[in-house]
């Protein structure tokens, strides 16, 4: 049954990718929705067993790789970190599969579309079951590869392959931080097995490398390692530039890949490795600041973007960055319990805006919008439980999650914790949660709310999404307003023993029960902060104030922000052109096509008939030139004779001079 | 003085005389073919002072024996150049280059 949770996706990709022809459009759609969904099921049942009941399985499938020590088989684990990964990813794929029928209806490429979709789930799965690393990176790779091909999806357009390119190679910059994390883990521990690696790790606290005199702790190098690995997919500061660019993909991909799942990863991989870096606080704090900072900067960035999707974008990248602090902080299980309401909320709000975009005939600017709380409003009220959801409304799904992360950094303020970085997180945190409730009305009101602004035949034809699409987006919807008070206790209840063996919290790390005694002030500020961003949005777009944007400073401002603080253009000018500009004139033009071809082909091609053309020469036809050489010939043989290197002084003289 | 001129230093001083003497010619080709046979000349007349000096026959059998190739070897070379007189109506050794690389 655990190994059918695997299987069935890659079946219906294989089904829905090779036999799509034959299948046509329904029958893929069919055979790839039952695989899906009976993976939705299984992994249910996979999560009964293992979370309720606490039967963690472990199969070992067939040896893969056997060199010496190194020993690496497909093998698979599922403990409660993995089964909720696993009901995260197969609920998102699944309600994605069953939205994107009708969202792609009138695509020609649909059975392709499924099997991407399919394929990404498959390795999605492979990702969070692994056992050992390498194995683990084959589902990371692969889930790089899915979103390519489905970021890629409409690729005769321009910008869709860009986008592709762009979201994998930076992608690629991660990955090779965690295989060079994946190499000093076998380096230091002999293995690659996770067991092995999580129940030595204490032991290797003290294990220091040497670099030019330099000592640096195994343990640090692994987890930075790591942690870019987790920078490349998770979006943090620094690697985030692929997330909103990756919004050209279709509107599903954007709620499958760049909200639910594949963001997750990097996170996912952070809370799998919480025995390690448990052991070095570098890292907890490389993880706090790094985490602050993208949340701060997203959030800031999300408040004035005008695309509807790439507002959802910067929120997602904002929510990572709340996600990675709480692991900086040494709470994983609370990033997890926010990672798993995160893919419920963002993917309702996803498909929502895909909604939006559906109905208005592929609109995407939210300039262009407005009113449509008449026109939809079935998508306007799940769209709003999306958003209050995610900007922490009280009793919804966001505020059991975010706001214990919030909770937890305001306990490590407290000056005998020891902990300052976290106070770093938590004023950042806090100003970001203002940003979020900002954003997030901020598109409310653009879209539904203010006096319209599109074509008056766009309006006309829109309309409220037929029941296929609706299913998932009021199951989302649900599990917006329930998974968080559903899943507290489980997951991040007072002494809740679901997470056993999977994630380790060192004991002076912990602050659970101090965030659970937190003075009462302090616990309402992310709520005051949020509802101020709320009442912000509301009193910008209701009442009209518009006499700010005349203000040349805030236009300024305004413009920065929109133009996400041109990370992308100091990027493009100080790093991709510089580095694109070396391949060419010193890889290419200086060393492939200079010195090489130099001494090589085409230096030899071009000495060789110089030297033949000086040697014709001396066969002047002169019979006494003939017969110097001749003479010279008898001295030379003299020379040979007796004395060799005068010999050979006389020859190089010679060759020389010739 | 006199020990040092001997048959030896003879013979060998008309050898390298005799390369001196193709060697430097730039113009007369009658020169170089007289050079020659001098040459042959020379080691010919060393060889029959080495048989003598050996008290061995050898030598003189090969000295003959180089006279007669010496004599084939002129007459040959002089038909040639006969032919090639004929044919370019010239014969100074630095006009002749038809063969040039």
């Amino acid at each position: 049954m655990y190994l059918l949770i695997l299987w069935l996706p890659l079946l219906g990709s294989i089904f829905a990718g090779f036999l799509g022809r034959f299948l046509g459009h329904k029958g893929s759609s069919i055979i790839s929705l039952i695989c899906v969904f009976l993976s939705m099921f299984l992994s249910f049942i996979a999560f009964y067993e293992v979370g309720f009941m606490g039967l963690n399985q472990y199969i070992t499938l067939s040896p893969w790789i056997e060199v010496g020590i190194l020993k690496i088989s497909w093998s698979f684990l599922f403990d409660s970190l993995t089964v909720t990964m696993l009901v995260v990813i197969t609920v998102i794929s699944s309600l994605v599969h069953l939205y994107s029928l009708e969202y792609m209806q009138n695509d020609p490429h649909l059975p392709r579309f499924m099997s991407f979709l399919e394929i990404f789930t498959f390795f999605m799965l492979i990702l969070v079951t692994a056992d050992n690393l390498v194995q683990m990176f084959v589902g990371w790779e692969g889930v790089g590869l899915a979103s390519y091909l489905l970021i890629n999806f409409w690729f005769t357009r321009l910008a869709a392959n860009q986008s592709a390119i762009k979201a994998l190679v930076v992608n690629r910059i991660g990955d090779f931080g965690l295989s060079l994390g994946i190499l000093t883990i076998f380096y230091i521990f002999q293995s690659v097995d996770y067991f092995t690696i999580f129940s030595l790790a204490p032991l290797f606290s003290n294990y220091f490398f040497n670099f030019g005199g330099v000592d640096i702790s195994g343990l640090t190098l692994i987890g930075v390692f790591l942690f870019i690995g987790a920078v490349g997919k998770s979006a943090q500061l620094g690697l985030h530039t692929w997330l909103p660019d990756a919004m050209e993909g279709p509107t599903p991909v954007s709620a499958l890949i760049h909200a639910a799942t594949m963001v997750t990863a990097g996170v996912f991989l952070l809370i799998r490795f919480s025995p390690l870096i448990e052991f070095s606080s570098t890292v907890l704090n490389v993880l706090v600041i790094f985490g602050s900072l993208t949340a701060f900067f997203a959030g800031m960035s999300g408040i004035f973007q005008n695309d509807l999707k790439r507002v959802i974008a910067y929120s997602t990248c904002s929510q990572l960055g709340y996600m990675v602090f709480a692991c900086g902080i040494s709470c994983y299980n609370v990033s997890m319990f926010h990672l798993a309401n995160h893919a419920f909320f963002k993917a309702l709000l996803f498909l929502s805006a895909g909604s939006v975009i559906h109905a208005l005939a592929n609109e995407q600017d939210m300039r262009r919008m407005g009113s449509l709380m008449k026109f939809l409003p079935l998508t306007y009220s799940l769209m709003l439980i999306g958003s209050l959801a995610l900007a922490g409304f009280p009793f919804l799904t966001g505020f059991y999650s975010k706001d214990f992360i919030l909770e937890l950094t305001q306990i490590t303020l407290n000056s005998n914790v020891q902990h300052t970085q976290g106070a770093f997180a938590c004023w950042l945190g806090n100003l970001s949660v203002f940003f979020t409730s900002f954003y997030s009305f901020r598109l409310i009101y653009l879209t539904f709310i203010n006096s319209i602004n599109t074509t008056r035949g766009i309006i006309l034809k829109s309309h409220e999404p037929s029941l296929l699409m609706l299913i998932p987006l009021v199951i989302l919807g649900l599990g917006s307003i329930f998974i968080g008070y559903l899943g507290k206790d489980l997951f991040i209840g007072l002494g809740t023993d679901f997470w056993k063996s999977s994630i380790i919290i060192l004991p002076i790390n912990s602050y659970f029960i101090e965030a659970e005694w937190l003075k009462v002030g302090l616990k309402w500020l992310p709520f005051i902060l949020s509802m101020f961003g709320i009442f912000l949005a509301t009193v910008i777009n209701i009442t009209k104030t518009h006499i700010y944007l005349y203000n040349t400073f805030y236009r300024h401002i305004c413009f920065l922000i929109n133009k996400k603080w041109y990370w992308d253009v100091l990027y493009n000018r100080y790093f991709v052109y510089p580095v694109l500009d070396f391949g060419y004139l010193v890889s290419f033009k200086n060393l492939d096509r200079g010195f090489i071809e130099l001494l090589g082909p085409y230096g030899f091609s071009k000495v060789i008939p110089i030297w033949s053309r000086l040697l014709s020469k001396l066969q002047t036809g002169q019979l006494s030139h003939y017969l110097f050489f001749i003479v010279l010939g008898v001295c030379v043989f003299f020379l040979i004779v007796f004395n060799q290197t005068q010999l050979l002084i006389f020859y190089s003289v010679l060759v020389f001079f010739i | 003085m006199l020990v040092y001129i001997n048959n030896t230093n003879t013979s060998i001083l008309l050898f390298l005389i005799s390369v001196l003497g193709i060697f430097l010619n730039q113009k007369n080709i009658l020169v170089m073919l007289m050079s020659l046979e001098m040459m042959f000349l020379s080691v010919s007349f060393n060889l029959i002072f080495a048989s003598i000096y050996l008290d061995d026959i050898t030598g003189q059998i090969f000295s003959l024996l180089i006279l007669t190739v010496a004599a084939a070897e002129s007459s040959i070379g002089l038909a040639i150049l006969v032919i090639y007189y004929r044919i370019r109506s010239i014969i100074t050794v630095e006009l002749m280059h038809l063969m040039k690389g």
